[in-house]
């Protein structure tokens, strides 16, 4: 088991991040990446 | 009889980390046209996580910073929820899972701009201070609540929340986006008032704190460090310690960018993964493994008799 547990943490995160590529969330970030952070930058 | 004769040193990718740290830093900042254009890089490629602390609102940044993108996704949670949209922040969580099952905290110690950062200004000739083990701590606290519980409880009449790390600690923002941005784009000028010299003030203590400690940033308030450190015992690169071989001499730990002792826990969250210890072990006493192959140092070897 102890063996396994990386491959089944694994599989697990790569099933989750497809699910949150196919509900969209890409873009989410895309928008949220190419606009200037105002928090980021300390004026926000 | 075997005879045991220095081998000539081979010198591995772990020899040259440096280089790698400023590859991936500059690879991760790649869009130098931003700078003269007095903007932030635009492409489509932007969302895309990277798998450091690097700030997507440096002019040049080619991709998105997680622990920025996962505050995103719990401010908007509580809104998104209400008008029942789909967007859960699986993406940069799984991102993140994905990372950390696969190799732990090593992009701390090999591909994180921030990291290489205060590596390099620890080099400033000072007195060096050792951090209390009781601080490492703290960085959880930094993940719990500025990244997590703070952005998704406290919002406003709309249910958005706050991206409360970037906004109150996150110096990386400030050296990387908000010094940059003020020297580019003169119409933020104006907008220049406390939040801003806060963050500045921050850094510049963090600068100063670089230069007495080892990576007291990772180690102490770095929630990206924290979350990827829980996967260490758990992810499929793997360190080893070999009892018989290790002499208890301490050279690993005084080599330690993070001051560990690595024979007294092999996968210590703590661990960046840099693997200099495999390098400094005069003994061949620490390996790494990943995908059953093991990497350990060569510098003893067995000669065979002519």
């Amino acid at each position: 088991m102890k063996r396994r547990l990386p491959w089944i943490l694994l599989a697990l995160s790569i099933g989750v991040m497809t699910a949150g590529l196919l509900l969209g969330e890409y873009r989410t970030v895309l928008e949220k990446a190419i606009t200037v952070c105002l928090d980021c930058i300390g004026i926000g | 009889m075997g005879v045991v004769t220095k081998a000539k040193p081979t010198r591995k990718p772990r020899d040259r980390r440096h280089r790698y740290q400023a590859f991936f830093a500059l690879a991760m900042n790649a869009w130098i046209p931003s700078w003269f254009k007095g903007g932030i890089f635009q492409g489509g490629v932007k969302g895309v996580c990277v798998p450091a602390l690097n700030c997507y609102s440096c002019p040049s940044a080619m991709g998105a910073c997680p622990i920025g993108a996962m505050q995103t996704f719990f401010a908007g949670l509580r809104f998104n929820l209400s008008v029942a949209q789909k967007k859960f922040g699986l993406y940069v969580a799984g991102f993140l899972a994905t990372v950390g099952s696969a190799v732990g905290r090593m992009p701390c110690g090999w591909v994180c701009p921030f990291g290489f950062v205060q590596e390099l200004v620890h080099k400033v000739p000072s007195p060096k201070i050792k951090i209390p083990h009781f601080l490492t701590y703290f960085r959880y606290v930094v993940l719990a609540t500025t990244v997590v519980a703070l952005p998704l409880l406290i919002v406003d009449q709309f249910g958005y929340g706050q991206t409360w790390f970037c906004k109150w600690i996150c110096p990386a923002g400030t050296l990387e986006a908000g010094i940059p941005l003020m020297l580019i784009k003169a119409d933020l000028r104006p907008l220049i008032g406390f939040m801003y010299y806060w963050k500045l003030g921050l850094l510049a203590l963090f600068l100063v704190w670089f230069v007495l400690s080892r990576r007291p940033f990772c180690r102490t308030v770095c929630p990206l460090g924290a979350f990827w450190g829980l996967f260490n015992k758990a992810s499929l690169f793997r360190m080893a310690v070999d009892d018989e071989k290790c002499t208890l001499c301490d050279k690993c730990t005084k080599d330690c960018p993070v001051e560990i002792s690595i024979y007294k826990s092999a996968n210590s969250p703590d661990c960046v993964r840099c693997l200099k210890c495999v390098s400094s072990c005069k003994f061949g006493a620490i390996t790494s493994e990943f995908l059953g192959k093991r990497e350990v140092s060569p510098d003893l070897r067995v000669k065979k008799p002519a």
